[in-house]
C-alpha cells in the first residue's frame, strides 16, 4: 500500500509539475541571459562568460529556488487540500479505527516522493534553464555558439551541482512537510480548509527562502 | 460487551458529557439516542478511541481503552468496525479497494483470498457486482452499505455506526437498520449505534442509552419505551404532535 501510494505521489508531483517548471526555468534562463547582455555591453569582461553566469545562476539558485517556490505553491496547496480534505470527510478518523498509523500512511509517501522526484525536476529545471539561456544569447546576435560553450565549460566547480542538490533535497522537505502539517490538522469547514492551504503554500515559500540564505552561508562560507 | 465508568468530556469549559455508566451488550445492537448537541458523537468517539475522555474509563471486557498503549490500542482497533455518518468511503479508490483497504494494511491474505471476502461482505450487504464502482457513482444508501461491507471485512468483535440513517428516505433506512441489526446476531457482536431515528429505536433498539445535556437520562429496551413514564424521553421519542398521537392510538389498543 505505501508503495503504490509513493508511486502515485511521485507521479502526481513529478509529471504533474513538469510543464510548468520547464516553461518557467526556460523563460527564467532567457531573461538571466538577456539581463547579463545588458549589463555586459560596453563592458571588458570576455564575452564567453555569458555561459558561465547563466550556468552558475542555474545550478547554485534559480532552478532550485524557483523550482521549489513553484512546487510550494502548486504540490504544497496540492498535499494540505487533499489531507485537509481526507481530515473533514473523516477519511482520517476511518483509517484511525481500522487501526492505520495515519501520519505515517499519510505523510510518509509524500515525504519520500517529493524527496526523489524534486531533485530530479530540479536536473530538469537547470538544463532548461541553461537551454534558455543558451537559445536567447545566441538569438541577441552579439555572442556566438562557441563564445556561449566556452563560458558554460570555465571555471566549473563540481560543489555547484552538490549544492543545488542539497537545497533540492531541504527544499523537498520542507514544502512536503509544511503541507501536510497544514493539512493533517485542519479543523473547520471549506474556509479553513482553504485557509490552510494558503498557509501551506506562504509558509512553505518563507522557510524554503530562509533556508536558501542558510544553506548559502553554511556552504558558501 | 463495552462499559463505560463516569465518563466525563469538557472542550474548554464546555462540559459536554457529565459522568456517563453504561453497558452495551454482546449480540444486542446498543443504541445512543438524544437531541443535537446532547453529547451522543462525542461518547461514540470516545467509545472508539478517537477522543480521550476528561475522566472515566472505557471496558472492552477486561481492557480500559483509556490505559491501552499505543500497540496495544492498535491490536484492539483490528476488532472495531465503524460506519461514518458520511460513510469516509475513499474517492479515490474503486469499492473493491475501499473494502479491501484494511485487509491490504494488516493482512497477507492472496489476491483470490481478498476478492472472496470482498464479494462475500458485499454480497451480506446485498450489493454484488459493484467492485468496480467509484464511490462517486453509487447512491447514497449504496454507500451506506459499502461502508458497513467496509466495517465488517475482518471480522470485527465491535460495530459502531455513528448515525447510519441521516439523509436517507425511509425505506432505505429501514434496510440499513435490519442489516446492521442482523450482522450483530449473525456475527454475535457487540453493535453500537448513535442515531435520531425514531424507526431505528422502535425497531432495533434492544440497549437505548438517552442522553439528555451530557447525563444518562434513561436506559432501557424498544419494548419500554411506550410506556416508560420519563418525561425526558417521552419529550424526545414523541416530540412530534402525529408521533404523539400514535402513541396514544397504541396505548388506547393495548
Amino acid at each position: 500500500m505505501y508503495y503504490k501510494e509513493t508511486i502515485r505521489q511521485m507521479y502526481d508531483i513529478g509529471v504533474g509539475s513538469i510543464m510548468i517548471i520547464f516553461v518557467v526555468n526556460l523563460f527564467i534562463g532567457a531573461v538571466t541571459a538577456v539581463q547579463f547582455i545588458y549589463q555586459l555591453s560596453g563592458q571588458i569582461i570576455p564575452k564567453y562568460y555569458i555561459g558561465y553566469i547563466v550556468r552558475d545562476m542555474a545550478l547554485i539558485e534559480l532552478a532550485v529556488t524557483f523550482t521549489s517556490i513553484i512546487l510550494a505553491g502548486k504540490v504544497g496547496s496540492n498535499i494540505a487540500s487533499e489531507i485537509g480534505g481526507m481530515r473533514q470527510k473523516e477519511h482520517i478518523d476511518a483509517m484511525e479505527i481500522m487501526g492505520v498509523n495515519t501520519s505515517s500512511y499519510l505523510v510518509m509517501p509524500k515525504l519520500i516522493a517529493a524527496l526523489i522526484v524534486i531533485p530530479i525536476l530540479v536536473s530538469v529545471a537547470a538544463i532548461v534553464s541553461i537551454s534558455g539561456g543558451y537559445i536567447a544569447t545566441i538569438y541577441s546576435g552579439s555572442y556566438s555558439h562557441e563564445e556561449f560553450i566556452q563560458g558554460l565549460r570555465s571555471f566549473f566547480k563540481p560543489f555547484t551541482v552538490v549544492m543545488m542538490y542539497i537545497k533540492a533535497v531541504v527544499f523537498a522537505y520542507i514544502i512536503t512537510s509544511i503541507a501536510c502539517y497544514q493539512g493533517y490538522f485542519v479543523k473547520g469547514g471549506s474556509i479553513e480548509l482553504g485557509q490552510a492551504s494558503t498557509r501551506a503554500v506562504v509558509f512553505g515559500i518563507i522557510v524554503v527562502l530562509i533556508a536558501d540564505y542558510i544553506i548559502a552561508v553554511v556552504l558558501t562560507g | 460487551m463495552i462499559r463505560t465508568e463516569g465518563i466525563f468530556k469538557s472542550f474548554g469549559d464546555h462540559e459536554v458529557l457529565k459522568g456517563i455508566d453504561f453497558t452495551f451488550e454482546k449480540s444486542k445492537t446498543n443504541l445512543i439516542i438524544g437531541k443535537s448537541g446532547a453529547g451522543k458523537t462525542v461518547l461514540l468517539k470516545i467509545l472508539v478511541g478517537l477522543i480521550k475522555p476528561t475522566a472515566g474509563h472505557v471496558w472492552y471486557g477486561e481492557n480500559d481503552l483509556c490505559a491501552l498503549n499505543k500497540y496495544e490500542l492498535q491490536d484492539l482497533r483490528m476488532q472495531v468496525g465503524m460506519l461514518f455518518q458520511g460513510n469516509a468511503l475513499f474517492d479515490s479508490m474503486t469499492i473493491e479497494e475501499n473494502i479491501r483497504f484494511p485487509m491490504d494494511m494488516f493482512t497477507k491474505m492472496s489476491a483470490k483470498e481478498k476478492r472472496t471476502q470482498v464479494d462475500l461482505c458485499l454480497e451480506r450487504v446485498s450489493l454484488e457486482g459493484v467492485n468496480d464502482k467509484y464511490p462517486s457513482e453509487i447512491s447514497g444508501g449504496m454507500q451506506k452499505r459499502v461502508g458497513i461491507a467496509r466495517a465488517i471485512v475482518l471480522n470485527p468483535k465491535y460495530l459502531f455506526a455513528d448515525e447510519p440513517n441521516s439523509g436517507l428516505d425511509p425505506k432505505t433506512a429501514i434496510t440499513i437498520d435490519e442489516l446492521l441489526s442482523k450482522i450483530t446476531v449473525d456475527n454475535n457482536i457487540t453493535t453500537v449505534i448513535n442515531t435520531h431515528d425514531m424507526n431505528s429505536v422502535m425497531e432495533i433498539g434492544e440497549n437505548i442509552c438517552l442522553l439528555h445535556e451530557g447525563k444518562l437520562a434513561w436506559q432501557g429496551s424498544n419494548s419500554e419505551v411506550l410506556e416508560s413514564p420519563n418525561q425526558t424521553l417521552q419529550d424526545f421519542i414523541f416530540a412530534s404532535p402525529f408521533l404523539q398521537k400514535l402513541k396514544n392510538i397504541a396505548l388506547s389498543k393495548s
